[in-house]
């Protein structure tokens, strides 16, 4: 018989996929159940961020940050604030600085808690979600005494954060910080040496530590190829220079490998936790520069000066120097950065948002090449990939 | 504030034997060595800045663009890189006009891949030797570059779900109240001087 020239088949993943986490529409071309091709068509969840905070003074831009990752809101937020910080050049008080890093590393439980469960359930296996949803209740309950808000913080502002800790949260977070560790060690139990576990995800969607950097992945994934590099550790950030936490690094760069860094981080998260409340200091959450930050609300009943700043502040706003600046942080999933222009008045000139997973979604193509269809969906959920980030 | 701790940042003369008659202008902003060139430059300086070890800038952090509708080189694109083996930022930016064509940075660093398709899509820049430079965030058949400075926040079309025809229309965009951007920008610049005094109180303090 005469060779026959076959068409690959073409394959619809998505919009709407319990697998796509979120709405990722993945055109896949096929040979037989092996991937071809994988082209991503992304942005069926763009909002224009970046075009929309334009338009709103700085702080007014603050929320739409949540809305980005909403996983890990907070950690968004930081990146936000550090860059209004850093072209102000204002002071963070400690204690600012330190409730800042507490909720950065429970945004970091929070989303790994999602992200490793969800991966679970997409490669088969159910029980971690149930269980991982209620530890996110517990930590989003966290978020709700501090901010009022389970999802939607809006508590980092540039100079600090919005509003102090209430009495007994501290307590309550080191009382649950005690308990977590059983939760990772049953979560592990049911997936480390899980044979099916393993059979999905050893040895699928290989990266080496210069093809990670080539497409640009960042955190859990570029140190899952074995690169000791943390945003947290080589350009520390707040008072991430006081914290004493190890970077754990995988060795195999598979999907396996990213699945035990993020185990391994939320071990190191609850260290930073536990340091965060037992070395906070006393002191204001927020910086008095008044030109910036709001006034008191008592002060606002006695001083006219203070409801002046008050009304400024929340309609004109502040104005930020003209220049440009590159702010990141190690958001969950990797280098969050604010690429921000100011033209020196009270609204951005332009925002750029750089978002890992956006990154992420570009190297799929090259990871998915050669594997099984099934395979896809292991390498899409052990890179952590949320839609609200990717699409803006 | 003691915040960007990276470690020194690269000084300019230490460029210049490799990249000399390339870069137009270099300048230090917040600890990163921030260069220019032109475009017909940039995969030569972006080469070498990845293979010279003394620089070793293995990522394409993030490629965007900004719009200055001012100015006689419209746009300016923005490469940031990060050297993971010196612990570095560096920014290379590159001004073009509108309607020219960027040469596409692909063969040098994988990231660039959709960080110039959004580019094409958002600001309308072609790059030159890209394999498929389609759009990607705005929808299928989508017109106009929407973070260019003279495209209305609001757009032009607005979708619904039609029963009659029973598919998805595409009407002009209908406001039933007009578009609100405030001005709040003061007449006084009162304002802009506090800072600045407060920001320099504060650098003599911290010294």
């Amino acid at each position: 018989m005469s060779e026959m020239q076959i068409r690959p088949m073409t394959l619809n993943f998505g919009p709407q996929h319990p697998a796509a986490h979120g709405v990722l529409r993945l055109v896949l071309e096929m040979d037989g159940e092996v991937i071809e091709r994988a082209d991503a068509h992304v942005g069926l969840l763009h909002r224009g961020t970046e075009k929309l905070i334009e338009q709103k003074t700085y702080l007014q831009a603050l929320p739409y940050f949540d809305r980005l990752d909403y996983v890990s809101p907070m950690n968004q937020e930081h990146a936000w604030a550090l860059s209004i910080e850093k072209a102000l050049n204002i002071e963070v008080p400690k204690r600012a600085q330190y409730i800042r890093v507490l909720y950065c590393e429970i945004g970091r439980i929070l989303n790994h808690v999602l992200n490793l469960t969800t991966f679970a359930i997409d490669v088969g296996a159910m029980t971690p979600l149930l269980w991982g949803f209620e530890e996110r209740e517990t930590l989003m309950e966290f978020y709700e005494r501090a901010c009022g808000a389970r999802l939607h913080a809006a508590y980092f502002r540039p100079g600090g954060v919005h509003q102090d800790l209430p009495d007994g949260l501290c307590d309550d977070i080191l009382k649950w910080a005690d308990k977590f560790p059983e939760f990772i060690n049953d979560l592990e139990t049911l997936l480390t040496d899980n044979r099916i576990f393993k059979q999905r995800t050893v040895n699928i969607g290989v990266t080496t530590r210069e093809e990670a950097l080539d497409y640009g992945l960042t955190g859990p994934c570029l140190r899952a190829t074995g690169v000791p590099w943390d945003l947290r550790k080589s350009q520390p950030y707040d008072a991430y220079a006081e914290m004493d936490f190890d970077v754990p690094i995988g060795k195999t760069g598979d999907c396996y490998a990213r699945y035990l860094v993020r185990i391994e981080e939320m071990r190191q998260s609850l260290r930073i936790i536990r340091q965060a409340i037992e070395n906070m200091p006393e002191g204001p959450v927020l910086a008095t520069n008044n030109k910036v930050t709001p006034p008191r609300r008592s002060d606002m009943k006695n001083s006219m000066e203070a409801l002046i700043h008050h009304f400024k502040l929340y309609t004109e706003g502040f104005h930020v120097p003209e220049g440009e600046s590159y702010t990141a942080v190690e958001a969950p999933k990797g280098e969050f950065g604010v690429y921000l222009v100011a033209d020196g008045t009270n609204k951005p000139y332009r925002a750029r948002l750089r978002a890992p997973g956006y990154y992420f979604m570009a190297a799929v193509d090259y990871l998915c090449r050669g594997h099984m269809l099934a395979d896809s969906v292991a390498i899409i959920g052990s890179l952590d990939i949320v839609f609200g980030e990717i699409d803006r | 504030m003691e915040q960007a701790t990276l470690t020194d940042a690269l000084s300019f003369e230490a460029l210049l034997p490799h990249l000399g008659g390339m870069i137009e202008d270099a300048d230090h902003k917040g600890g990163e060595l921030v260069i220019r060139c032109s475009t017909d430059n940039i995969i030569e300086v972006l080469t070498i800045l990845r293979d010279e070890a003394d620089f070793a800038f293995d990522q394409l952090t993030d490629l965007t663009a900004v719009d200055y509708p001012n100015r006689p080189y419209r746009f300016e694109l923005v490469y940031q890189l990060l050297s993971i083996t010196h612990n570095r930022r560096m920014r290379v930016l590159v001004a073009l006009p509108e309607g020219e064509v960027a040469p596409s940075v692909l063969p040098v660093f994988n990231s660039a891949n959709w960080a110039e398709r959004e580019v094409w899509d958002m600001f309308g820049i072609f790059f030159a030797g890209h394999p498929d430079l389609r759009r990607l965030l705005t929808d299928y058949g989508f017109e106009g570059h929407p973070l260019r400075k003279d495209f209305p926040t609001t757009g032009y079309v607005e979708v619904r779900y039609d029963d009659t025809q029973r598919r998805v229309v595409y009407e002009p965009v209908h406001l039933t109240q007009e578009y609100r951007d405030f001005d709040f920008l003061s007449p006084w610049e009162g304002v802009q001087n506090d800072i600045e005094d407060n920001a320099a109180d504060q650098e003599e303090q911290g010294a």
